[in-house]
C-alpha cells in the first residue's frame, strides 16, 4: 500500500461492498449499526458507558479527520497526534480557567519577558543562519555564541518568576491560570495553538522523507509533552488541573431542578442515573454538531478546486511542481489544517474530562492508535476516518470486557483456582493491545484501503 | 562457430515488444559493438541476453548451449559477465572489496585472477584500498569492468561503458576493452559514442527499431554512407 | 591537586560511568535499528518491543535457573540465560519476517508502509509480553551490586567524592565491546558480512553477483535479534524490568541511530554514546564542581543545570529532531534521505 492513490486496484474485496453503495445510504445503514453496537453495551453493561463511549467515539473520530486530512490528502505521516492534542488541552485551561492575580503579580512580568528574550535569540539565530552563509564555520561559532547568551539570560529572568509563581498556594493553584472565558471558545483557541506549533514543525520538518517526518513529528510531540509536564507555572504539571468549567449543566444542578425531578417522576427512572446520561447526551450534541461541520468542510473543500489541487499534488508531485503548484506551501497548508482539527478535539476532549492530565498523553493512546484508525476505516475517505474512529475506540474499549468474557468461557471447563485461568483473567486487558495490532497488520494486509477507501473522482 | 549468439529475438518490458528479431553474436577475443538511435533496443537486447528480461521469442546460446531459460546467474556460472550501465559499483566499499565481490560466486581462491586485473587496470592496484565512491567517473568504471572480468568470464557484456565520461577517458577505457578483448574474452558492448566504438570494433550491429538495419564489421560500418548519414554525422 | 580530582571523581560517577553504560545500551540499540535500516531499507518501530521481548525471555529463563539451584555468582544468573534469550528473539524475529514483513518486502513498499506494520507488530509484541510476564517490575538481578563501592574508592584515593561502579554497569560496558567487536569483524572480514554491506549498498548489484538476497535477510534479522536481546537485557539488569519502558526507549535509539548516520554501524555507536553523555551532562547539577574549582557561593543558590533534571529524555528528542534539520545523514552521512 503506498499513499493513497487513484490509480491503485481495487483489492478490498471483503469490503468493496461498503464502497459500491451511494455515499449517503452507506453512510446511514453504518451509523444504525454503530448505534446498535452501542445500545447493546447499554443493555448489556450500562448506559452510562455507552453514552461515555459515545462520546469518546466522536472526538476520536474528529482525531482520526485530523489525521485523515494530511495524509489521504498529502501523505503526510504526523506521528505527533499526542501533541497537538496536548495543545488543545492546554488552550482548554488557558480559556476557561480563573486567572490567579497573586501569581501574575509575583512572575508574571518576568516570565513575560524571559519569553521575549527567547523569541528575540530565536529570531537572531535565524537571521544569523540565512544571511551569514558567506562567514562558513564562522557562523555556527556566532550562533552558538547567541545561543549561550540567549539562553543563560532567558533562565536568569525566568527561574525567579517560575519560583516565585509555583510558590504561590501550590496545593490549589501554583500557576499562572487562564482568561475566565466560556470553554467552548477553548475548542476555536486549542486549534488554533495546534495550528501555530504545526506551523513551525512544518516549515522545518515536511521536507523530511515520511518515516523521517514520523520520527521528527513522534519527538517533537514528546518535547511539548514534556515541557507541559514540568513547567508547573503553565498547566500545574503533574499537578493536573481540575474543576474546568463546563459548557453544559452538572449533574447535582439537574438533580435538583425541579423540572427535571418531574420528568424522571414520569419515566420512572433513577434520578442520578438519569442526570448523568442527560448531561452525555448534551455533550454528545455539542460534538456531533462540531463533527459534522468539519465534515462538511473538508468534504466541500475536497470536491471543489483546492481538492483536485491537493489530490494532484500527492499523485504526481514532480508534475504538479513543474506546472508551477508550489507543493511545499500546499503540504504545509495541509499540515496546518490537519493538526487544527487535532487540536480541537484535543480541547474537546479535556473538556469531556473536566480536568488537564498531562501524563495522560502517552503515544501508544493517541498517536498510533489514531492511526490503527485511520488505516482500519480508509485513508484518503473522511467518511472512512469517522468510521475508523468509531470502531476502532469501540473495540479498543470493549476488547476488554469481550475478552475477560472469551477467556472465562473458554476456562469454564478449568477448575476456578487454575493458575492457567487466572492468569489469562488476571492479564485479558493486555489482549486488547494484541487484538488492535492484528486489526492494523490484517487491514495492511488483507484490505490496506480500509474499510471504506477512497473514492475515485 | 560464433561463441554467443541470440538469435531472432523478440521481447519487451511489459505488453509491448521493443525487440522484433533482432539478432546479436560475438566470438571469442571480438570486440562486437551494437549501436542505434534511442529506443532502438540496444540496452534491451543486451539485458535479453543476459536473461534479465523475458523473451517472447527467439533464443540465446553460448559455446553451442541453450541458455534461454537460465537465470542471470545461472548465465554467471555458465561464463557471462554484465556491467550496468549506472550503479555498477559498490560506492561504500574499497575496490579490492569490490573485486572480492564480483568474485563472490567463485569456488576456488582469487587472489590470481585480482592479480591479473590489477595487471589490466594498474590504478585499480594503487588505490585498492580506497572506497569506490571516491574515484573519479573513469576510475570507477575501470572498477566496475574489474569487478566483472572476477568471475573469468567467457562473455563481457557492458552496457554503454563511456556514457558521461570525458574523451580523454573514453579512450583510455576503450584501450583497457581492447587489452581485454585481447586476453581471449569475447567483448560485447552498446554504445552511444557510435563513431568512436565502431572504430574499435571487429562486428557492428546496428539497431532501429528492434531489428537488424545493418551489420558488418566496424570499418565497413564506418564507411556505410548510410550508416555515416544517419548516425555518424555524416 | 585535590582540588582537580574531587570534581573529576564527581563528574565521573555521576556523568562517565553511567554514561559509559546507557551509551553501551543505546548503542547496541541503534545498532540493531541501523542494521535493519540499512539492509531492509525501513525504520523499525518495534524494535523496542523485540528488546523486551529479549529481556523477557531471559527473565524467564533466569527464574527457572535460579529454581533448579544453578548459579554463576558473583556474576548475575541472566549471563548464564542470555543464550536463551537470545535464541528466543531469533526465533520471534524470523517468524515475525516469515509472516510480516516478507510480504511487503516482495511487493516493494513504501517506507511508510513498512512503518505502519511494524507499529502493528509493536502493538502485538507488546501485548504478549505484558500478557505473559505483566506489567510490573522483575527485578532478576542477583549478582554482586558493586563493583567498586564509594566508600571503598574514598578509602583508596582519599578524596572526599565517591565513585561506585555497578557491576551491572561493568557488565555493560564489557559485553557491548565484545558484542560490537564481534559485528565489525564480522562485517569487514568475512565473506558473508561484507555480502551484507553490499546488499545494503547497491541491491541489483548484489543480486548481479549472485548474493542471496534470502540469506542475507535472515542473517540480519538473526543479528538484529541477538543485539535486542542483549541489549534488552543488559539494560533490564542495570536498571530493573518493567515493560513499559522499552516503549520509552525506542526514540533514543532512534536518535542514537539516526545522529550517528542512520545505516552505519559505526554511526549507530558513536550516535548511542552521544546522546547518553548529552542527556547527562545537559541535565547535570554543576553546582558541586563548580563550588571545588571556584569556591562556595561563586555562582549563587542555583544548581547549575543546563536543564532541569525532568527534561532528561527529553534531550534525546531535541537532539534528534536538531539533526534531522541541520544534517539529516547524521555525523557519519548514513544513508541518504
Amino acid at each position: 500500500m503506498n499513499k493513497p492513490s487513484k490509480n491503485a486496484p481495487a483489492r478490498n474485496h471483503i469490503f468493496s461492498v461498503l464502497a459500491d453503495w451511494p455515499a449517503h445510504r452507506r453512510n446511514l445503514v453504518l451509523a444504525c449499526i454503530m448505534a446498535l453496537m452501542l445500545s447493546f453495551v447499554g443493555l448489556v453493561q450500562s448506559w452510562n458507558l455507552a453514552f461515555s463511549l459515545l462520546n469518546m467515539c466522536l472526538i476520536s473520530a474528529i482525531m482520526s479527520l485530523g489525521v485523515n486530512i494530511q495524509w489521504g490528502y498529502a501523505g503526510l505521516f504526523n506521528a505527533g497526534v499526542m501533541g497537538f492534542a496536548a495543545l488543545g488541552g492546554l488552550a482548554a485551561v488557558l480559556v476557561s480557567m480563573d486567572p490567579v492575580p497573586s501569581a501574575w503579580a509575583a512572575g508574571g512580568g518576568g516570565i513575560g519577558l524571559g519569553l521575549v528574550i527567547g523569541f528575540v535569540t530565536i529570531c537572531v539565530n535565524i537571521y544569523l543562519w540565512k544571511r551569514a552563509r558567506s562567514q562558513g564555520k564562522k557562523r555556527y561559532w556566532l550562533i552558538g555564541l547567541v545561543i549561550v547568551v540567549g539562553y543563560s539570560l532567558m533562565r536568569m529572568t525566568i527561574d525567579p518568576s517560575v519560583a516565585a509563581i509555583e510558590a504561590v498556594d501550590p496545593a490549589m493553584t501554583g500557576y499562572l491560570g487562564g482568561l475566565g472565558l466560556p470553554i467552548v471558545l477553548s475548542w476555536i483557541v486549542g486549534g488554533l495553538f495546534a495550528a501555530a506549533a504545526a506551523w513551525v514543525v512544518g516549515k522545518v520538518a515536511l521536507g523530511l522523507r515520511s518515516d523521517y517526518l514520523a520520527i521528527a513529528t513522534l519527538g517533537i510531540s514528546e518535547i511539548i509533552l514534556y515541557v507541559l509536564k514540568f513547567e508547573d507555572w503553565l498547566t500545574r504539571g503533574v499537578k493536573n488541573v481540575n474543576g474546568l468549567p463546563r459548557p453544559v449543566p452538572y449533574e447535582v444542578d439537574l438533580q435538583e431542578a425541579t423540572w427535571f425531578q418531574e420528568i424522571i417522576a414520569q419515566f420512572n427512572l433513577s434520578i442520578v442515573e438519569a442526570s448523568s446520561l442527560l448531561v452525555k447526551l448534551c455533550y454528545a450534541g455539542l460534538f456531533l454538531i462540531v463533527l459534522l461541520t468539519i465534515i462538511w468542510l473538508s468534504e466541500s473543500a475536497l470536491r471543489g478546486p483546492w481538492g483536485r489541487m491537493m489530490r494532484a499534488i500527492r499523485d504526481n508531485e514532480v508534475a504538479a511542481n513543474a506546472m508551477g503548484k508550489n507543493v511545499t506551501s500546499r503540504h504545509l497548508q495541509v499540515f496546518v489544517l490537519g493538526s487544527a482539527v487535532i487540536g480541537i478535539a484535543g480541547a474537546m476532549l479535556v473538556t469531556l474530562d473536566g480536568q488537564f492530565t498531562p501524563t495522560s498523553y502517552q503515544p501508544l493512546r493517541f498517536t498510533f492508535l489514531i492511526w490503527v484508525m485511520v488505516i482500519v476505516g480508509g485513508s484518503g475517505n473522511n467518511w472512512g476516518a469517522v468510521l475508523g474512529g468509531f470502531v476502532v475506540w469501540f473495540f479498543w474499549i470493549e476488547a476488554e470486557p469481550i475478552g475477560l468474557w472469551l477467556i472465562t468461557l473458554l476456562t469454564s471447563g478449568m477448575e476456578t483456582a487454575h493458575w492457567l485461568r487466572l492468569h489469562l483473567i488476571e492479564n485479558a486487558a493486555h489482549t486488547r493491545l494484541i487484538t488492535m495490532g492484528l486489526v492494523l497488520l490484517l487491514t495492511m494486509r488483507f484490505a490496506p484501503r480500509g474499510l471504506i477507501p477512497e473514492v475515485k473522482r | 562457430m560464433t561463441f554467443m549468439i541470440g538469435e531472432n529475438m523478440v521481447g519487451g518490458y511489459g505488453s509491448t515488444d521493443i525487440l522484433n528479431g533482432c539478432s546479436i553474436c560475438v566470438d571469442l577475443g571480438e570486440i562486437a559493438v551494437v549501436v542505434g538511435p534511442n529506443g532502438a533496443g540496444k540496452s534491451t537486447a543486451m539485458k535479453a541476453i543476459f536473461g534479465m528480461l523475458n523473451l517472447r521469442g527467439g533464443k540465446i546460446s553460448i559455446d553451442g548451449e541453450d541458455i534461454t531459460a537460465l537465470a542471470p546467474f545461472e548465465r554467471v556460472r555458465k561464463g557471462m559477465a554484465f556491467v550496468p550501465q549506472t550503479h555498477n559499483v559498490f560506492n561504500s566499499m574499497t575496490v579490492e572489496e569490490n573485486l572480492e565481490m564480483g568474485a563472490f560466486i567463485n569456488t576456488s581462491p582469487i587472489a590470481g585472477i585480482m592479480a591479473q586485473v590489477y595487471d589490466l587496470f594498474p590504478v585499480l592496484k594503487e588505490k585498492r584500498h580506497q572506497r569506490a565512491g571516491e574515484l573519479s567517473g573513469g576510475q570507477r568504471q575501470q572498477v566496475a569492468v574489474g569487478r566483472a572480468l572476477m568471475t573469468e568470464p567467457k562473455l563481457l557484456m557492458l552496457d554503454e561503458p563511456t556514457a558521461g565520461v570525458s574523451p580523454i577517458v573514453m579512450d583510455e577505457l576503450f584501450d583497457r576493452i581492447i587489452d581485454v578483448a585481447s586476453t581471449g574474452i569475447a567483448v560485447l558492448m552498446v554504445e552511444q559514442n557510435a563513431k568512436q566504438a565502431l572504430g574499435i570494433a571487429d562486428q557492428g550491429f546496428v539497431l532501429v527499431q528492434g531489428e537488424n538495419r545493418y551489420t558488418g564489421s566496424g570499418t565497413a560500418l564506418l564507411h556505410n554512407a548510410n550508416v555515416r548519414k544517419a548516425f555518424l554525422g555524416g | 591537586m585535590e582540588m582537580l580530582l574531587n570534581p573529576l571523581a564527581l563528574l565521573a560517577n555521576f556523568v562517565l560511568v553511567p554514561g559509559l553504560a546507557y551509551g553501551s545500551q543505546l548503542a547496541l540499540g541503534a545498532l540493531g535499528v541501523t542494521m535493519v535500516y540499512a539492509v531492509l531499507n525501513f525504520s523499525n518501530f518495534s524494535h523496542g518491543e523485540v528488546m523486551s521481548f529479549g529481556a523477557m525471555i531471559t527473565i524467564l529463563s533466569t527464574y527457572w535457573l535460579q529454581s533448579i539451584g544453578l548459579s554463576i555468582s558473583p556474576l548475575p544468573t541472566a549471563l548464564l540465560a542470555l543464550p536463551l534469550g537470545i535464541l528466543g528473539t531469533i526465533g520471534l524475529c524470523l517468524l515475525l519476517d516469515r509472516l510480516v514483513f516478507r510480504f511487503y518486502r516482495h511487493q516493494r513498499a513504501s517506507s511508510v508502509t513498512y512503518l505502519i506494520v511494524s507499529i502493528g507488530v509493536m502493538f502485538v509484541i507488546g501485548g504478549v509480553i505484558r500478557f505473559v510476564i505483566g506489567p510490573n517490575d522483575q527485578n532478576f538481578n542477583d549478582g554482586d551490586r558493586f563493583l567498586l563501592k564509594a566508600r571503598e574508592f574514598k578509602e583508596i584515593s582519599g578524596l572526599s567524592e565517591g565513585l561506585a561502579i555497578k557491576s551491572s554497569q561493568a557488565i555493560t560496558v564489557f559485553t557491548a565491546v565484545i558484542v560490537v567487536a564481534a559485528i565489525f569483524w564480522f562485517l569487514n572480514r568475512t565473506r558473508t558480512g561484507k555480502s551484507m554491506r553490499a546488499y545494503a549498498d547497491n541491491q541489483d548489484l548484489a543480486l548481479l553477483s549472485g548474493i542471496n538476497p534470502d540469506r542475507v535477510v535472515s542473517i540480519t534479522w538473526i543479528i538484529t535479534a541477538g543485539l535486542a536481546a542483549v541489549a534488552g537485557t543488559l539494560y533490564g539488569l542495570d536498571k530493573s524490568y518493567k515493560p513499559l519502558v522499552y516503549l520509552h526507549l525506542v526514540l533514543p535509539i532512534f536518535a542514537a541511530a539516526i545522529v550517528g548516520g542512520v545505516g552505519n554501524p559505526l554511526g549507530a555507536i558513536v550516535g548511542g554514546f552521544v546522546i547518553a553523555f548529552s542527556e547527562l551532562l545537559l541535565t547535570f547539577a554543576y553546582k558541586k564542581v563548580a563550588a571545588y574549582l571556584f569556591g562556595e557561593g561563586l555562582f549563587g543558590d542555583g544548581l547549575l543545570q543546563i536543564l532541569s533534571t525532568d527534561y532528561k529524555f527529553a534531550v534525546s528528542f531535541m537532539i534528534l529532531v536538531v539533526v534531522l534539520l541541520i544534517k539529516p545523514t547524521g555525523i557519519f552521512s548514513g544513508k541518504s534521505l
